[in-house]
Parts: C-alpha cells; sequence; structure tokens
C-alpha cells in the first residue's frame, strides 16, 4: 500500500463527486511518490456516480490513458476493486495500480435500480425494514438486546469524536440512542447510519518495491451470496426453512484468512459494516471474532472499544463517517493503512500491525481486506 | 388489479403462487422458471394456501421510495406450512401486538387507486383469527419484538 488519501465523508453541497475524487486521488498519489503516467491502470468504485465516474476523475487530473474500469459491487464496491487491482499486479500485469471510491448519495432512504417497480409500489423496497428483521432474527438468536444496539452507536459515536473525515463528531448517550424516532422496531434513527458523500483513494504497487516496514495487502477478496436465507442482503422476497446458509461475510472472511494465512484472533484491529448497530453485531459472529451467538458479550467485555483488546470501527465506523457506498470500503482501508502506521492519534489501536476490513451489501456483495504490516 | 400478475391469486381464500423445482424440491417465490437453488428448468407452478407462521416483523413508519400509500404498515416473514419464507406486507403495523410463531393466513390488500381509477392490490398476512391462542385458550405472552 504505497500510498492513501481520504475526502472527507459528509455533506458537501455543490461539491462534485469530481472533485472529491480529485482531493482523495492526488493525496494518495502525493503520498506513494507517483506522478502522471507513474501508474498502469486505474480502478473507480461507484454505485451511483454513473456512466465513466473514473474517467472525469482522471480527466480532471490530467492523467488518462491507461485502462480505467468503474466497478460497482454495492456497498463493498471499494473491495471488489481492490480485489481487481491485487489480482492484475499478482499476474505481474501491472506495477503500480490506483484504487479509488467516489460517491454522492441522495439524502433518506436510499433509492436502489436493485427493486422492481412493482416492489416499490407494494412497499416492499423499504431497506431498513430489511436490517431491522435481521436484527430482530440476531436479537432472538442471542443475548442481544436494545441496550446492546444503543451500546454498538455510544461506543462508535465516541471513536468518531477523534476523525477529522466524520460526518459525525460528538458523542452521544444510550438514553438518547433508545429515545430517537423508531424507523423500524427495533431500530432507532440514531441507529442507521446516514448515506452522505466522500471519496477514498489507495496506491497499490508490486511486492518487493516498497520500503521496509510497509503496510502490504495481505488479501482483498470479494463474494456473493449463496440462495436460501430469507433475510439475506442479497433482498429476496422468499427462503428455505433453513438456519444454517452461510451467509457471504462468513464466506469472503474464511477466504481472506486462508489468503492472508491469519485468522480472527490475529487481528488487531477491525472496521465493520455498521450499517445499522444490529449489522456490526452480526459481523462479529460472521467473522469469527467471536462464536456464534456470543457478540453481545464481545460487544460487554470491552474488547472492541478504543483501549479493547481488539477495537472495532476506530474510525468512529459508518454510524460517525457516514455511508458513500462507493468509497466507504476504500475508507476503511485507509483508516487501517493510517492505524497500521501508526498516524491516528487520539485513536490509535497501539502496536496494531495485523487489520480487517469488512463491508457487505445489496447483491448480495461481501468485501474482507486483511492488511499486515 | 394485482400490483404485479403471477405473484397471487385473488379468490377467497386467495392462494400464492409459488414455484416448485422438481429436481431438488425446493419451493420459491415468486414463481421463476428456473430455480434459484439448483439451476433446473424442471419448475411447476404451484398455488399455495399461504397459511404459516409469523418468523420475524417490524413495521414501516416512513413511505419508502415509490410508495405511496399509507404508513406505517407491517411487515415481515411468514414461514408457509408447504416450508417456505416468504417476505410481505403484515396487516398489523403495531409489532408489539405480533409475536413470533403465531399463525398468519395469506390475505390481498389495498395499496392505492391508479389513475384509471382502479384500485391496485397486492398480497400480505394477516393473523389467523379463527385459530385459539395456544390449548388452553390463553393469550400467550407478548414482547419478543419490544
Ligand atoms: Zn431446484
Amino acid at each position: 500500500m504505497a500510498g492513501v488519501g481520504m475526502h472527507p465523508f459528509g455533506r458537501h453541497g455543490e461539491l462534485s463527486t469530481t472533485e472529491m475524487g480529485v482531493t482523495a486521488v492526488r493525496a494518495a498519489l502525493t503520498e506513494a511518490g507517483v506522478g502522471r503516467g507513474g501508474f498502469q491502470a486505474a480502478f473507480c468504485a461507484t454505485a451511483y456516480g454513473g456512466v465513466a465516474s473514473g474517467h472525469k476523475v482522471l480527466g480532471a487530473l490530467g492523467m488518462t490513458g491507461m485502462p480505467i474500469v468503474d466497478v460497482e459491487a454495492g456497498c463493498a464496491s471499494g473491495g471488489a476493486a481492490l480485489m481487481l487491482a491485487a489480482g492484475a499486479i499478482a499476474a505481474a500485469q501491472y506495477d503500480t495500480v490506483l484504487v479509488f471510491g467516489v460517491e454522492k448519495m441522495p439524502k433518506g432512504i436510499i433509492r436502489s435500480s436493485f427493486f422492481e417497480p412493482w416492489q416499490e409500489e407494494a412497499g416492499l423496497a423499504a431497506t431498513p425494514a430489511y436490517f431491522a428483521l435481521r436484527a430482530q432474527r440476531l436479537m432472538e438468536s442471542s443475548g442481544v438486546t436494545k441496550d446492546h444496539l444503543a451500546a454498538v452507536v455510544v461506543k462508535n459515536r465516541r471513536h468518531g469524536v477523534h476523525n477529522d473525515d466524520a460526518m459525525f463528531r460528538s458523542e452521544v448517550v444510550a438514553g438518547d440512542v433508545l429515545a430517537s424516532r423508531v424507523v423500524c422496531e427495533p431500530l432507532r434513527l440514531w441507529m442507521l447510519c446516514t448515506p452522505n458523500e466522500g471519496a477514498a483513494a489507495v496506491v497499490l504497487r508490486a511486492n518487493g518495491t516498497g520500503s521496509s516496514g510497509a503496510v502490504r495487502l495481505a488479501a482483498a477478496v470479494l463474494r456473493s451470496h449463496v440462495p436460501g436465507a430469507v433475510l439475506s442482503e442479497s433482498t429476496p422476497l422468499s427462503g428455505l426453512v433453513d438456519d444454517d446458509v452461510i451467509p457471504p461475510t462468513a464466506l469472503a472472511a474464511q477466504d481472506a484468512y486462508e489468503q492472508a494465512g491469519v485468522g480472527p484472533g490475529d487481528l488487531d484491529v477491525v472496521e465493520c459494516q455498521d450499517t445499522d448497530a444490529a449489522r456490526e453485531l452480526l459481523s462479529y459472529e460472521e467473522l469469527a471474532l467471536c462464536a456464534p451467538g456470543s457478540s453481545a458479550e464481545l460487544l460487554e467485555s470491552g474488547a472492541t472499544q478504543l483501549g479493547g483488546r481488539l477495537p472495532v470501527n476506530p474510525s468512529g465506523g459508518l454510524l460517525s463517517k457516514g455511508e458513500p457506498l462507493g468509497a466507504s470500503a476504500l475508507g476503511q482501508v485507509v483508516e487501517l493503512v493510517r492505524q497500521l502506521r501508526g498516524q491516528c492519534g487520539a485513536r490509535q489501536v497501539p502496536g496494531a500491525r495485523t487489520a480487517l476490513s469488512h463491508t457487505v451489501g445489496r447483491g448480495a456483495n461481501a468485501g474482507v481486506v486483511i492488511l499486515t504490516r | 388489479m394485482p400490483v404485479r400478475d403471477g405473484l397471487f391469486v385473488d379468490v377467497d381464500p386467495p392462494l400464492l403462487v409459488t414455484g416448485r423445482c422438481r429436481s431438488c424440491g425446493h419451493l420459491h417465490f415468486p414463481h421463476r422458471r428456473t430455480c434459484p437453488y439448483c439451476s433446473s428448468e424442471r419448475v411447476d407452478e404451484s398455488r399455495v394456501p399461504g397459511r404459516g407462521r409469523l418468523w420475524a416483523h417490524t413495521a414501516v413508519t416512513a413511505a419508502p421510495p415509490g410508495y405511496t400509500g399509507d404508513v406505517p404498515y407491517g411487515f415481515g416473514v411468514v414461514e408457509l406450512d408447504e416450508g417456505l419464507r416468504v417476505i410481505g406486507r403484515l396487516t398489523e403495523a403495531e409489532p408489539s401486538l405480533l409475536r413470533r410463531g403465531q399463525p398468519m393466513t395469506l390475505v390481498v390488500v389495498p395499496l392505492h387507486t391508479d389513475d384509471d381509477g382502479r384500485t391496485v392490490v397486492t398480497y400480505a398476512f394477516a393473523p389467523s383469527s379463527a385459530e385459539p391462542h395456544g390449548l388452553d385458550g390463553r393469550r400467550p405472552p407478548t414482547g419478543a419484538a419490544t
């Protein structure tokens, strides 16, 4: 990982997707010491950016000519772009590849072309309702309560206070989280992340060309769902009577642990998909950070807060940063590269050497990236 | 007028149109030509009564994109007796009045009136009124979703 850059996540008024992308890409290239002609391919992650988003950014920088490929994989778009770049470098197709993500999301519940018009008309395109049903099942299958959901929000918002790139930078208390508007029982408004705007970029360079002690990409995996789970992120309208269908996050995590040659016990820091508070707890289980059914205990133990054994979402997570789809996965990767370099100041996980990034969303798409130093 | 053809049959009582795969035996909904579980094209249409038990539920409190009907409305998963979990609207919009495992029945409900004055309808699930609440007739404890 030769260089990283960000444009802060938030609401940026008239600022265009292209302008945000330029900021993030310029920062990553500068850090990597790479100029025009210094990379042989570019992958641009975006879901709502429209045609040729990547070309617009690199065109604005006067850096075109190489292949530029836009990649869409929902919340995991950045992970998908990173996987393609890493694969191309591993195959010796390229030496240096630019990977970036840009997004400018509409406000409110995200309208998605994924749903058919009749599903929207029937009220079935209610994205938070699917999150809520998943949360309810988690609560029934484990000891998770609404207080745990609030505690995830309190934890991540406390972490986000120290992140200049986050949208929300104030602490919240559990009582206020629980008192915020019910969106879909059991989820309250403050338990859901906010779709927003931002950009993130990384420069990937072939092994052996970086300085010693540099952060290394150990695995970048994307998986889709296997059918059967009615509440899968693939958002089907029916499913089997089977509670043991392996979720896409678990598939991606298994592959990534194997590729990187590490296990969940080796991790020092994790950034995971906290689209809603229950999704973070589900991720603990699916990433094998805890035994099935014991996500509430892991949270209660304090292990996943800053200062704990395995801090999760030290950046503040999507609950603090907001979620610009195409940029969110790479935003996690930028955070983790900075964590492994020891550049995170008040939110630094001391001595972190192994880090995992996780995104999952519609498709279904699940991305898991492992970084080591 | 149904919100989409081929989802349900609007008779009394209504039927849900599922697909049954002759290769792997699994049911799916909505009915498709190809089985989503094994890719077989040996799929038969199977109309089922739509009776089952509530498996998960919530309520939608704000109109999602493209929806012009009333809010709030119930939303959940019913596990049909035939062995299939189906996502759909619920007629009960107050989650605390429903509990996991309670008997549910397929119904057809109005959504809105279209530009030609026709009522657009869709499938939904309602608590089964005829079924007793447990063997001794007592109302079982609620609160699973609160
Ligand atoms: Zn089949």
